[in-house]
């Protein structure tokens, strides 16, 4: 054991600062330091200039058209690059669909839609929640209908992030409607200029338009953008979400607001003296601070094991779990930190309300507990 | 970067849990704690035979040169079967404060004892009224023509009774609460003037308050430099700290353990209690806790031995203020789930629990590491 980084690590480490320092346009850090949402093409043009320079895909096999990196060498990149303030790589082509295609998809599927997503080519969301399914994700509705070569999809997707930048969305849809709940779901990639679908934006309490509502009425999907075999999605499904929750703990940029937290708690002040000095101030920053401390240990414990048996487990729901719990505390405690002038609805207290989605997304923290009770701990 | 035991390291562990399955059983354990002295000599012997108290001497003086590594596997192991031995005072605070501040004259008369375990030797630093403040010693020692008196009282000093020398702290110059002038003396148990107050703790382990007076030791005696004993005390129970953190770990997954297996079987309302959802996230938490304090428990082993004093000291601090929560959530939801049973001296769950408020306690509690914490990382 060896909690060090290697002198090959180190290295690598610089590298990857140079260039996040040499290559992030400054407009997109501004935003991202200060918490603003970003357009389209600046979180395009992030992600091609990585890219551009064979980074596109940091957690995909070299076979793949990925970098090949061990988790250290993932874990690092993704720190480095919060750390700095470049946005984080979206998940949903390269966490979501691309390790499903990689996994289960054909070698056409895998030819067509890979090397795009890893170039930063097509925008990809996910479409699994629905109004009546959300943590009971298996009793979805969206129907999806054999006609010849296609399918015919109908119905209603919710909580879409970015869908209204998307090229192509990948959705859950019941293909066997007489089928138990899980048995009877089919994986589809559905082309977003696809006639019959409606976007709609959802505003969510912080004023920011993330999320949408995605009609689907009549829409034709060729059968050959069905991955894996008809009936089979929740399997797919059921993996995608492990990979989700490894990626949501997001300790890198915890890091970084940590160091955030812990400036404006200096310019604060409090009976005369900077609020950092506070002993029970202070006392609740160290707790968190420790806290990641502990859970950047325990992600690069859990990514290990699970790069030596090549698959996450259940475990990737406790990082989700302690993960969103620290980004949720140190956002609260930077609105607390501003003292009144937290009143003000602007880039700390708008946070404060947006990262509340947190333990929500990706499989509420209920959900990962339910996950832990019976794969963990085998109740 | 590596999480990964060595090949001889997983043997260890291995021989470790397989020794403490075979010979700690509740029922012998429950026959050595009414045994006079509290823990097994005989058991004590066995550790020595394993090598297990020779971990921390250097192999010129016949131990085995292990790292915090193989201290936190032996001590995993400690905490699972809750070992009453007083392993940690004597084979770890003793032994590295001699192996560290030992001449060449007392290593050689002591360390070789130790590791066969026919020597035990306890610290005797804290005091009434020091909390967890590693510098603040009152009791004083006084030169003579030819050596020391010593005129003091020691608090909780573990398994005094037991030992065969104490070393002692004493202020040989400085304020109260001044990090210099603290001196380390070696003194038999039985020395004149010497007296103990024996009582068991909340964790059935023994201790005693130690009252000296008028103690006279010889020059020799002394154990280091002369007022520099600061340095070595601190890095002495940085160890001692990350050595309570992997014995807590192995204490906190033996209480989930054990509580997940009870309420797989306990029937209410018609099925396991562990099919309750209001449990089973209870459980979950409990796990939470349990990872997250074996993340820290590595932290503490790796950085432990660390030279720099601050590297150190942040590690240890952090390990602790978390470790210690832990063990206060996951021993309490323990017993919360035995129900009554929990309550109960029969069962070892409760004796899990004690231990683990004891560690919570010992060497800082979470309150002190927290705010130590705090202080370094502004």
């Amino acid at each position: 054991m060896d909690l060090n980084f290697t002198d090959e690590e180190q290295a690598f480490r610089s590298e990857v600062r140079a260039f996040v320092r040499g290559h992030l346009p400054g407009g997109i850090r501004d935003k991202v330091l200060n918490g603003r949402h970003l357009t389209r093409d600046e979180t395009m043009d992030w992600h091609r200039i990585l890219a551009e320079h064979g980074w596109g895909a940091p957690t995909w096999p070299k076979e793949h058209g990925g970098t090949g990196w061990d988790p250290v060498r993932e874990f690092i990149f993704e720190e480095e690059c919060a750390a700095y303030g470049a946005p984080r790589l979206l998940p949903f082509g390269l966490r979501m669909v691309g390790p499903v295609i990689m996994t289960f998809g054909s070698a056409a599927q895998q030819q067509r839609f890979l090397p795009r997503i890893a170039a930063a080519q097509d925008f990809w969301c996910q479409g699994y929640s629905e109004p009546g399914s959300g943590s009971d994700l298996a009793s979805l509705k969206t129907s999806a209908v054999r006609s010849g070569n296609h399918y015919l999809v109908n119905g209603q997707k919710t909580w879409i992030t970015l869908a209204q930048y998307a090229d192509w969305i990948f959705c859950l849809v019941r293909t066997d409607p007489a089928a138990r709940a899980q048995a009877g779901i089919s994986f589809l990639l559905i082309d977003m200029k696809s006639p019959g679908i409606t976007v709609r934006p959802i505003i969510t309490m912080d004023g920011g338009h993330e999320v949408n509502e995605v009609w689907f009425e009549e829409v034709k999907v060729p059968v050959e953008n069905r991955v894996g075999e008809e009936n089979k999605g929740w399997t797919y499904a059921k993996f995608l979400l492990g990979h989700e929750r490894t990626n949501i703990a997001g300790v890198g940029a915890s890091k970084r607001e940590l160091d955030r937290l812990k400036q404006i708690a200096a310019g604060e002040s409090k009976n005369g003296r900077p609020l950092l000095e506070d002993r029970a101030f202070a006392a609740r920053i160290a707790q968190v601070e420790i806290e990641l401390l502990a859970l950047e240990i325990t992600q690069l414990r859990v990514l290990s094991a699970e790069a030596a048996r090549k698959a996450p487990g259940p475990e990737a729901s406790l990082l989700k779990i302690k993960g969103t719990e620290i980004q949720q505390a140190l956002s609260e405690l930077m609105m607390q930190a501003r003292g009144p002038s937290g009143l003000s609805f602007e880039g700390i207290s708008a946070t404060y309300c947006n990262l509340r989605k947190t333990s929500i997304y990706g499989g509420s923290n209920e959900i990962q507990k339910n996950i832990i009770s019976q794969w963990l701990l085998k109740l | 970067m590596d999480f990964n035991f060595s090949k001889e390291q997983e043997q260890l562990g291995e021989t470790i849990q397989r020794f403490v399955a075979r010979e700690y059983s509740t029922e012998r354990r429950k026959a050595i704690l009414k045994s006079r002295e509290g823990f097994s000599r005989e058991v004590w012997a066995q550790l020595a035979e394993l090598g297990l108290l020779a971990l921390l001497i250097p192999e010129e003086h016949g131990g085995m040169g292990a790292s915090a590594l193989e201290v936190l596997l032996t001590m995993n192991a400690i905490g699972k079967a809750l070992l009453l031995e007083p392993y940690l005072p004597s084979a770890i605070l003793g032994t590295s404060l001699v192996r560290d501040l030992g001449s060449g004259e007392q290593k050689k008369a002591m360390l070789p004892a130790l590791a066969a375990g026919e020597l035990i030797v306890v610290p005797a630093h804290g005091e009434a009224g020091a909390r967890y403040e590693l510098e603040r010693v009152a009791t004083r020692a006084t030169a003579t023509a030819d050596g020391f008196v010593l005129e003091g009282k020691k608090a909780v000093v573990l398994h005094a009774t037991a030992a065969n020398m104490l070393l002692v702290s004493a202020r040989t110059a400085g304020a109260v609460n001044d990090r210099a002038g603290i001196s380390l003396f070696v003194v038999p148990r039985d020395a004149a003037g010497l007296s103990l107050q024996e009582y068991p703790t909340l964790d059935s382990q023994r201790a005693a308050d130690v009252t000296l007076h008028e103690v006279r030791v010889p020059r020799q005696n002394l154990l280091g430099p002369e007022g520099g004993a600061f340095e070595a005390l601190s890095a002495a129970f940085d160890l001692g700290i990350a050595a309570l953190c992997a014995e807590a770990v192995g204490a906190l997954s033996a209480s989930l353990d054990a509580t997940v297996e009870y309420t797989r079987t306990r029937k209410q309302f018609g099925q396991p209690i562990g099919k309750f959802q209001v449990l089973q996230h209870r459980m979950a938490d409990m796990l939470m806790h349990v990872e997250q304090a074996r993340s820290m428990s590595y932290l503490a082993a790796m950085r432990c031995t660390d030279g720099d004093a601050a590297v150190r000291g942040r590690a240890v601090s952090a390990a602790k203020a978390l470790v210690g929560q832990a063990c206060r959530f996951v021993g309490q939801q323990s017993i919360q789930l035995h129900g009554g049973m929990g309550m109960t001296d029969e069962l070892l769950i409760s004796h899990h629990f004690r231990r683990l408020a004891a560690i919570e306690l010992s060497l800082g509690d979470t309150e002190h590491h927290l705010e130590k914490f705090a202080r370094g990382a502004q």
